[in-house]
Parts: C-alpha cells; sequence; structure tokens
C-alpha cells in the first residue's frame, strides 16, 4: 500500500497574535508553530496502518523552510519519508491553490489512501482534504472518529453533531479527514527522533505543483471587536477568590 | 443576488438549520430558493421556491448524489450564492458542490460586511475578509451567527428533483452516543475543566470546586478525548448542550464548538491564564489566573462560607 498524510504548521493557538504589516495575515515571527492538531490525528493513524500493512508511508507539507521542523515530528512519529513543498507564501494560498498542489503531487503517485486533518487550526476552512479528493476524483470521508482497513475497504465513522457517528464504507483508493479524538498520537521517543534525522525530506519548489489560479484571498484580517464587555479580574489568589465570591453572592443565587 | 440555501434532514427529521439559512438571507435582503433531501411531509415554513429531493431514494448521507442534486437545484434556481450551514452536512457537502461550479468557498461565515463574507481565524482571536473572485460562491455559516428573531411562516411551492446517480460509498447507518451517568442538562452549577487543566490528576480540583458549589463538573472535547472525563460530561455541539445558573470554565480557551454547548448559561466565569482567550467574549467575569493555584484558594474559601 501507499500512503499520504498531508500536515500544515500552526502557530500556538494561545500566542498573542499581531496583524501583519499589509493587514492580510497574522505576523509570523516571534510565534511558537506546532502541527495542526488534527493532522497529528491523520498522522497517528496512517501510522497504525502502515505497521499493520506494511505500507509505505509519505508525508507532505507546504509551507515556508520552518515547517520542516514539524516534518520532522512526523517522520519521528513513524512517516517513511518527508515532501516538502517549499512556499514561502503558503499563508496567502486559498484552499484551492493548496489543495490543487496536493493533487498535483499525488496525481501521478496513485496513492492508496490520503489522510488529511478535518480542517487548519487557523484558517480552518475544513476544504482542503474534500477539495483534493474531488480533483483526483476518489471517494472522500470528512471528520473520521474510528477508521478499520480490511481487504481493500475502509470502514470508518463520522462523527456528528450531539455525538452521533455515521457507520461508512468505501473501497481504496480514498480520502479521509481526521477529526479528534480518532485515536491517541504518539509522542516521539528519543531513538525514532534520531532516526528521523537519516529519513529523506526532499524540498520541491511550489512552482513545480502550482498550476491552479487562486479563487479567493484574505483582503484583510484584523481582531474582532470586544463585545462581551465582561469583567476581568487580576492579582492575587486570595484577593481574587474573595472579589469573585462577593460577585457570585450579589449576581447568582448559587452562594445563597 | 439569488440565493440557494442548502436545508439538512436527519434521522428522519427536519434540521433547525433551516432558520439560520432564512436569518441569513434575510440579512442579505436576496432572492432564495431552498433545498432538501427530506420528505414533503416535513419542509420547512418557507415562502418560495423547494427544492425536493426524496429522502428514501436518496438517502441521507449519500455525498456524491446529494452533490448533483445541488448541481441541478443550483441551475434551476441559477443560483448565484450556494449557502451551507458549517455542520458535518455542510462541511462535507459544500466543498463538493464548490469544486464542480468553479466556485470559492468561504467556510464557517460569520458576518457579511459590505457584500463582503468574514471569517474566523486562530480560534476566533482574529477575523479575516475574504475577497471572492468567481462568480458564484458557496458559503457555510457558523452555527448560530445568524438566527431569525420569529418563526418562520409561509407554505414553499415544492419542484421536485431527482437523481440516477451512485456511489461507492456506502452508509451503515447510526450509532448514538452513549447514554446514562451524569445529566449535566439538569445541573444548576457547572464547573468544567479544560485541557489547562494539564493533566488528569487536576480533575480533582475541577471536581472539588463543582461539589463545594454543589454542582457537577463537566470537560471540553480534549478533556473527554484523552479519557480524563467520560463523554456523558463533555459540553459541546459534539456533547452536551447546558443552560445552568453558573457555568465555570477552567482553563478552556472558548472555542465556537465548545461555546454552542453552554453559552445560554445564566452567569459565566472563566478562570485562564490568557488574558486574550475567546472565552472571555461570553464570560461575566474572567478571572486571570493559573487555575492550579487559584481553584483550591478559591475552594477553600467557599467551603469555609
Ligand atoms: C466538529 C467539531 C466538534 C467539536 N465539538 C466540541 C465539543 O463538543 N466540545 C468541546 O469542548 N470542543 C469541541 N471541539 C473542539 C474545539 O474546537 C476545541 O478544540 C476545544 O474546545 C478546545 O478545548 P480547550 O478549550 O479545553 O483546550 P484549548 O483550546 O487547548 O485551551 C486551553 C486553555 O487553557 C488555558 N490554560 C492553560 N494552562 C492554564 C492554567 N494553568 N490555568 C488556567 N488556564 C490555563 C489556555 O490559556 C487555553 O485558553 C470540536 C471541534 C470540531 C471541529
Ligand atoms: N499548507 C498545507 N500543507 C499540507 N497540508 C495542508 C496544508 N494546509 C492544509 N492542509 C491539509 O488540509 C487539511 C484541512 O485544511 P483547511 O482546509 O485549511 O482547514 C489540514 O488538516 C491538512 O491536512
Amino acid at each position: 500500500m501507499n500512503i499520504l498524510v498531508c500536515i500544515k504548521q500552526v502557530p500556538d493557538m494561545e500566542s498573542k497574535f499581531k496583524v501583519d504589516g499589509a493587514g492580510r495575515w497574522y505576523d509570523g515571527a516571534d510565534l511558537a508553530w506546532r502541527m495542526n492538531e488534527y493532522d497529528e490525528y491523520a498522522v497517528e493513524q496512517a501510522v497504525q496502518l502502515k505497521e499493520k500493512t506494511g505500507a509505505d508511508l509519505t508525508v507532505l507539507c507546504i509551507g515556508p523552510e520552518r515547517v520542516k521542523e514539524t516534518m520532522k515530528k512526523a517522520l519521528a512519529m513513524g512517516c517513511d519519508r518527508g515532501v516538502h513543498v517549499a512556499d514561502e507564501a503558503s499563508s496567502t494560498k486559498d484552499p484551492f491553490s493548496i489543495a490543487s498542489i496536493i493533487a498535483e503531487f499525488a496525481g501521478s503517485k496513485s496513492f492508496d489512501l490520503i489522510f488529511t486533518g478535518m480542517q487548519s487550526q487557523d484558517r480552518g476552512s475544513a476544504q482542503v482534504g474534500v477539495l483534493v479528493a474531488e480533483m483526483l476524483g476518489v471517494p472522500c470521508i470528512t471528520t473520521i472518529v474510528g477508521f478499520a482497513y480490511e481487504g481493500g475497504t475502509i470502514s470508518v465513522k463520522r462523527e456528528l453533531e450531539g455525538g452521533v457517528k455515521a457507520k461508512v464504507t468505501s473501497p481504496v483508493p480514498a480520502l479521509v479527514t481526521c477529526q479528534l479524538g480518532l485515536n491517541t498520537p504518539r509522542y516521539p521517543t528519543l531513538p525514532n527522533i534520531m532516526k528521523a534525522k537519516k529519513k529523506e525530506l526532499v524540498s520541491v519548489p511550489v512552482a513545480d505543483l502550482l498550476k491552479a489560479q487562486a479563487l479567493a484571498e484574505t483582503s484583510a484580517l484584523y481582531f474582532p471587536e470586544k463585545k462581551g464587555g465582561g469583567l476581568v479580574l487580576e492579582g492575587d489568589a486570595g484577593d481574587l477568590a474573595d472579589k469573585l465570591i462577593r460577585i457570585l453572592k450579589e449576581k447568582t443565587a448559587v452562594l445563597a | 443576488m439569488k440565493l440557494l440555501l442548502v436545508a439538512e434532514y436527519r434521522e428522519g427529521k427536519l434540521q433547525g438549520s433551516a432558520n439560520d439559512l432564512m436569518a441569513f438571507a434575510g440579512k442579505m435582503g436576496a432572492e432564495s430558493a431552498m433545498f432538501l433531501v427530506g420528505t414533503e411531509a416535513d419542509v420547512p415554513k418557507f415562502e418560495g421556491t423547494l427544492y425536493l429531493a426524496d429522502v428514501q431514494s436518496c438517502g441521507e448521507y449519500n455525498p456524491a448524489v446529494h452533490k448533483q442534486l445541488v448541481l441541478e437545484a443550483v441551475s434551476r434556481s441559477k443560483a448565484e450564492m450556494v449557502v451551507f450551514s458549517h455542520s458535518s452536512y455542510g462541511w462535507d457537502l459544500a466543498p463538493r458542490v464548490a469544486f464542480a461550479l468553479k466556485a470559492a468557498q468561504v467556510s464557517e461565515v460569520v458576518e457579511v460586511v459590505e457584500g463582503v463574507p468574514v471569517a474566523p481565524v486562530c480560534n476566533s482571536k482574529l477575523r479575516r475578509k475574504v475577497a471572492v473572485k468567481t462568480g458564484q460562491t458557496v458559503l457555510t455559516l457558523q452555527s448560530g451567527a445568524f438566527s431569525l428573531a420569529d418563526e418562520p411562516s409561509g407554505t414553499p411551492v415544492i419542484e421536485k428533483i431527482s437523481s440516477t446517480g451512485g456511489s461507492v460509498m456506502s452508509f451503515g447507518g447510526y450509532e448514538q452516543a452513549v447514554q446514562g451517568g451524569v445529566d449535566l442538562t439538569k445541573a444548576q452549577v457547572i464547573v468544567s475543566a479544560g485541557r489547562g487543566i494539564g493533566k488528569p490528576e487536576n480533575i480533582a480540583i475541577i471536581a472539588g470546586l463543582a461539589k463545594a458549589l454543589k454542582g457537577e463538573y463537566g470537560a471540553s472535547r480534549p478533556v473527554v478525548d484523552a479519557e480524563w472525563a467520560e463523554h456523558n460530561r463533555q459540553v459541546g455541539t459534539t456533547g452536551q448542550t447546558v443552560s445552568p445558573k453558573l457555568y465555570v470554565a477552567c482553563g478552556i480557551s472558548g472555542a465556537i464548538q465548545h461555546l454552542a454547548g453552554m453559552k445560554k448559561s445564566e452567569f459565566v466565569v472563566a478562570i485562564n491564564t490568557d488574558k486574550d482567550a475567546p472565552i472571555g467574549e461570553v464570560a461575566d467575569v474572567l478571572v486571570v489566573a493559573d487555575l492550579k493555584t487559584f481553584i483550591p484558594v478559591l475552594t477553600e474559601k467557599i467551603n469555609a462560607l
């Protein structure tokens, strides 16, 4: 079997964000970067399948030089090789362009299964996986929280609202988008981190794979107006507790 | 501008999201038609054309077939904008329709400013305006971002559509969430643990405060996914929807899927080290503190009252 997993590098969501000079995206300086949370589940599922079937597993990521750090984590988790699509401007690309790049890469490689996250944490469009599948003409099942593979067929559970799940089966080739809780993503061990350093990690210029025109672009990025206007309390724990108890007594009936 | 609103039907019932779609159409002041794979016996109250496909023959989940049906309705209605809810149905189907139409899709739209859709970025800490370069557009709407002030009225004019297509994928029915155990929907006070608790042992800190307040403890999704709490304690779109007198969110950032489950609470207290955490937007009081040091102090003082 031949498997592809697509990952994105995103900033830590607890970062203090700043809008960049052009006013179109967040400033990338001084941010801590990590693997998109949903993609960790995608990598784990792909690695588990590889362990079971002896498949060959490629991890792909589009982005600037720094994304290689995140790709190394995927290699340490068990991917066999990395393909870095070098693109300093990946943050300005729309989901359609990102999907076109992935589909262009995957088109000639006949992957049996492609794993993506259900959405990216920063831009969160939940489009790239489905678009790649449509471009390649393979079935796509989104938001999976359960996965099994047996003799050319995948049996998955799609998560719906309220905790209900839909059971779906599909032949391969297919693409699945992974939801939180699908599995328990492993922490790379030190020996595996060392081994990962020797694994193949090639960079391909984005121009080699980008054949499509963007359909949309971010025209402005900004902080939403604060509407909540709730009270913000800061200070010493003892004082904070006293203040909060006073408020709860005044505003709610729970301490009466 | 002509809209096609894609309504949803699941487990034999029309879903309430049709109202949000109508609210959006109202805001846009646009002429709209509706689409549904459902039954004639259960159609939305709507003044306009409803393109209706029969759920018996088309199935509740069959994206290849539903895509063909939406495309048929788009072509009949001459819609310039196709509008879905950002739900498990919508985010699954919308990109397929967008790709077929060669249209740009904007996901999880929260508002439209001077005709330009706005979407959240980084857990709603930021927003972006999206300039669309295609004639037709596909949107998915964030759940709850648009809502009707009054109950809708009217009877749609039904135009039946059907599909002959099939799919290699097959749908094998639903699996219901496990029931039983604690019922958060009845609790007057809920103290919820988020990923900020750091490790499973710290559930005890949260449960301790819940007990002092004579309530129950709940959890955000990562805490449940990590199996630090049972699924029936999860608050949010894929868990419980609660409306207690007091909700205390501890180490919870305030993602939209969590807020959807607790924003009807009467009074909300958030305890978070990040002053800018989006939970601050719905909290009556945001205590900026490390929960591990603050909550034990608070619990002790409450117990001493
Ligand atoms: C389709 C879908 C459905 C979903 N359904 C749900 C759902 O039903 N319920 C749900 O909760 N989520 C749901 N999610 C996940 C949701 O998007 C978020 O990922 C999740 O709510 C985040 O949980 P959290 O706030 O606990 O963790 P995080 O977002 O990681 O936030 C942790 C917070 O803790 C704070 N913190 C860290 N350390 C401390 C400390 N020592 N003291 C105080 N504060 C601290 C941080 O500042 C941060 O704000 C869903 C997602 C999707 C895509
Ligand atoms: N720059 C990228 N490089 C590789 N994969 C990506 C990239 N952006 C998005 N993806 C994949 O597409 C999924 C959905 O992303 P999105 O449509 O942006 O929400 C992610 O979880 C990734 O698996």
